[in-house]
C-alpha cells in the first residue's frame, strides 16, 4: 500500500489529539469486540481467565495495545524505526499472525466511529485506516 | 447453509427496522468511494467524484440502488457491472462503520458480530454467480 502523505499525517494527529483522551477506553472496547466478532483471535489469550468484553484482562491489555498506537502517532514520520522493538516482540515472542493486525485495526475504526461519530468523517477514516495499515506493516517488519 | 439463532434474527430485524435507508445508503457508499478510492472505477458515468464534497452531493450516488433477488443482483454485478467481488467486502466494512456511528453504544460487540455475519452472507450471495 501507499505511504502516508503530509495530509494524512495531519489528519491523524489532529483527530488523535481528541481521541487520545479516551485511548484506554478505545483499546479495551476494540479488543473486547475483536474477541467476540472474530473468535479465532481468542487463541492468543488462552491463558486468560475471562475473555469477555469489559473483563479485567481485556481492559488491561486493551490499554497496553492502545499505548502502542499512541506511541506510533508520535513516531508517524518513521514508523519502521520507531516500532522496531515492538516488531521484534510480535515476531519472535508473541508470534501473532500478521493477518490479525488488520482485524484489530478494523475494530479500532469501529470503536472510533462509535465514540466520535461527528469527528470520524470519511477523510479522517481514510487517514486512520492508512495509518493503522502502515503501523501493521512496521510491526510485521521483523517477521521474516 | 447458514444458521441463524432467534436472537440473531431479532438483532438484524431491529437494525433494519430502524434504518433510514436514504441516509445510511448514500453515506456508506460515499464513504467507501473516499476511503477506498479505487472503487470509483465502477461509477465513472456518475459524474464528478473527485473529492469528498462532490461525492456526497452527487445525485447519482444518492439514487443508487435497486430491488432484485440476490441471484439477479449477483449476475448483474458480474456480467454487466464487472465488479471485483473484493469490493463487496470494502463496502460491507464501510456500512459497518456507518451503522456503528449511528447506533453508538447500542452497537455492542454481540450486535456487531451478528451484523458482520449477516453482511458476510450478503457478500457471499453476491459473489455466487461469478464464473
Amino acid at each position: 500500500m501507499t505511504s502516508l502523505s503530509a495530509k494524512d499525517k495531519e489528519a491523524v494527529k489532529t483527530f488523535w489529539a481528541k481521541a487520545c483522551l479516551k485511548a484506554e477506553e478505545v483499546g479495551a472496547d476494540a479488543l473486547g469486540r475483536m474477541l467476540v466478532v472474530y473468535p479465532q483471535t481468542k487463541t492468543y489469550f488462552s491463558h486468560w481467565k475471562d475473555l469477555s468484553p469489559g473483563s479485567a484482562p481485556v481492559k488491561k491489555h486493551g490499554q497496553t495495545v492502545m499505548g502502542g498506537v499512541a506511541a506510533a502517532v508520535s513516531k508517524i514520520d518513521n514508523l519502521t524505526a520507531g516500532l522496531l522493538s515492538l516488531s521484534e516482540l510480535h515476531a519472535f515472542t508473541l508470534r501473532v499472525d500478521p493477518a490479525n493486525f488488520k482485524i484489530l485495526s478494523h475494530n479500532i475504526l469501529v470503536v472510533l466511529a462509535i465514540m466520535f461519530p461527528d469527528d470520524f468523517t470519511p477523510e479522517v477514516h481514510v487517514a486512520m485506516d492508512k495509518f493503522l495499515a502502515a503501523l501493521a506493516l512496521a510491526l510485521s517488519e521483523k517477521y521474516r | 447453509m447458514v444458521e441463524w439463532t432467534e436472537q440473531e434474527r431479532s438483532i438484524i430485524t431491529s437494525i433494519f427496522g430502524n434504518l433510514d435507508y436514504n441516509d445510511v445508503g448514500p453515506k456508506a457508499l460515499s464513504r467507501c468511494l473516499i476511503v477506498y478510492p479505487w472503487t470509483q472505477r465502477y461509477f465513472a458515468s456518475f459524474g464528478n467524484l473527485y473529492n469528498a464534497e462532490a461525492i456526497k452531493t452527487n445525485p447519482n450516488i444518492a439514487a443508487h440502488g435497486t430491488k432484485a433477488t440476490y441471484a439477479e443482483l449477483s449476475v448483474l454485478h458480474s456480467e454487466k457491472l464487472h465488479v471485483d467481488p473484493d469490493n463487496f467486502k470494502l463496502l460491507a466494512d464501510c456500512l459497518t462503520i456507518v451503522i456503528a456511528a449511528k447506533m453508538g453504544s447500542a452497537f455492542s460487540p454481540e450486535v456487531q458480530a451478528t451484523f458482520q455475519k449477516f453482511l458476510a452472507v450478503v457478500v457471499s450471495a453476491l459473489g455466487r454467480q461469478y464464473h
